[in-house]
């Protein structure tokens, strides 16, 4: 009697332990299979870029070095994008000066649509018209909204994709701010 | 019955949406959440994979009905360009595209630019199917994005136009 007791409850503990290392494994695998293309990109140079804006003037990433650059990618169909803008245009305001410069890139097909939306959210920062040559440039952009924070150096140093915790992109971008 | 509802909703929902935007989407197509297909005719990624080498006599119509730069950039190999139904230009060609199919074809539609629920290309897209008579339509479940959930699962792609 005892005996059968303590076999059933060896199987249940072997059975716990079983799951528990299950568990541990899907844990552990989890995070690798939704790994982004995009975060081999992290901490290397980021991709350069030059492109004229929608007003026709040349933005170079290149010459940003030594400023931190928000670069989001976005469009006008995409509704946690258009949350997102209005606090990347209050952020250029405020942190500017220290040395944030925001890029925009709409991935939209269509600019008149863009250039409707850049007026309407009266964005203060370039915005540029990607293609799918600067989104496999960056790893691949194939999803919104998803952005990126290259510090001083020139080194992307942190992506942010899908409905970001805004609050957490800006303690970053202020530590950033602080390094020189 | 469940589709009968869907299409109901989506008449009775249009209006209301439209009247409530405030000009932010001017010159969509404004149409129903993708939350809002009914789950029998949600298919996800894994199943569709499982069939792509499949040599069928009849193979399903599979439209990417999203951004044509995602396409570009990714799509899933035999799939057509379809045009992003959110907008009134992109349902149009979507519209062109199915025309000649016949009612009880399989599409099969997907899109991936957004998390699911704030997909605006997948629903528009299926209520057009179901307003045109097709009977055999089936949506991709992408959680997150095409990027997450079907590339960076290693799933095979096609690059180009």
């Amino acid at each position: 009697m005892i005996s059968n007791y303590l076999t059933r409850f060896s199987f249940i503990r072997h059975r716990g332990i079983l799951a528990g290392f299950v568990f541990t494994v899907l844990l552990g695998v989890g995070p690798l299979r939704a790994e982004q293309p995009g975060r081999s990109l992290l901490h290397k140079p980021a991709p350069q870029f030059a492109r004229k804006d929608l007003s026709g003037k040349q933005v170079d990433l290149r010459t940003f070095r030594g400023r931190v650059v928000l670069l989001n990618f976005w469009a006008t169909w995409c509704a946690p994008c258009q949350q997102e803008l209005p606090h990347f245009a209050a952020w250029q305001k405020q942190y500017g000066p220290a040395g944030l410069q925001i890029i925009s890139v709409a991935m939209d097909d269509d600019q008149a649509m863009v250039r409707t939306t850049e007026r309407r959210l009266d964005l203060n920062f370039p915005v540029i018209m990607g293609d799918e040559r600067l989104g496999t440039l960056y790893g691949g952009i194939l999803g919104l909204p998803i952005t990126y924070l290259i510090g001083r150096d020139g080194k992307a140093l942190a992506r942010f994709e899908g409905e970001a915790d805004l609050d957490a992109m800006e303690n970053k971008i202020q530590a950033l701010l602080r390094r020189r | 019955m469940r589709r009968r509802e869907f299409i109901r909703t989506v008449l009775f929902c249009c209006p209301a949406v439209l009247a409530c935007s405030n000009g932010a989407n001017i010159g969509r197509a404004q149409g129903p959440a993708a939350s809002s297909i009914p789950r029998s005719d949600v298919m996800q990624p894994a199943e569709l994979v499982k069939t792509l080498h499949v040599r069928d006599t009849y193979p399903p119509l599979l439209l990417q009905v999203g951004s044509h730069i995602f396409y570009a950039e990714a799509h899933i190999p035999g799939s057509v360009y379809a045009g992003a139904a959110a907008q009134p230009a992109g349902l149009h060609t979507f519209e062109n595209m199915v025309s000649s199919s016949p009612k009880d074809k399989l599409i099969i539609l997907y899109c991936g630019c957004c998390p699911w629920d704030r997909c605006p290309n997948v629903g528009p897209a299926y209520a057009k199917l179901h307003e045109l008579g097709f009977t055999n339509v089936k949506v991709l479940y992408f959680a997150h994005n095409f990027g997450t959930d079907w590339v960076a699962k290693g799933y095979p792609i096609e690059k180009g136009e």
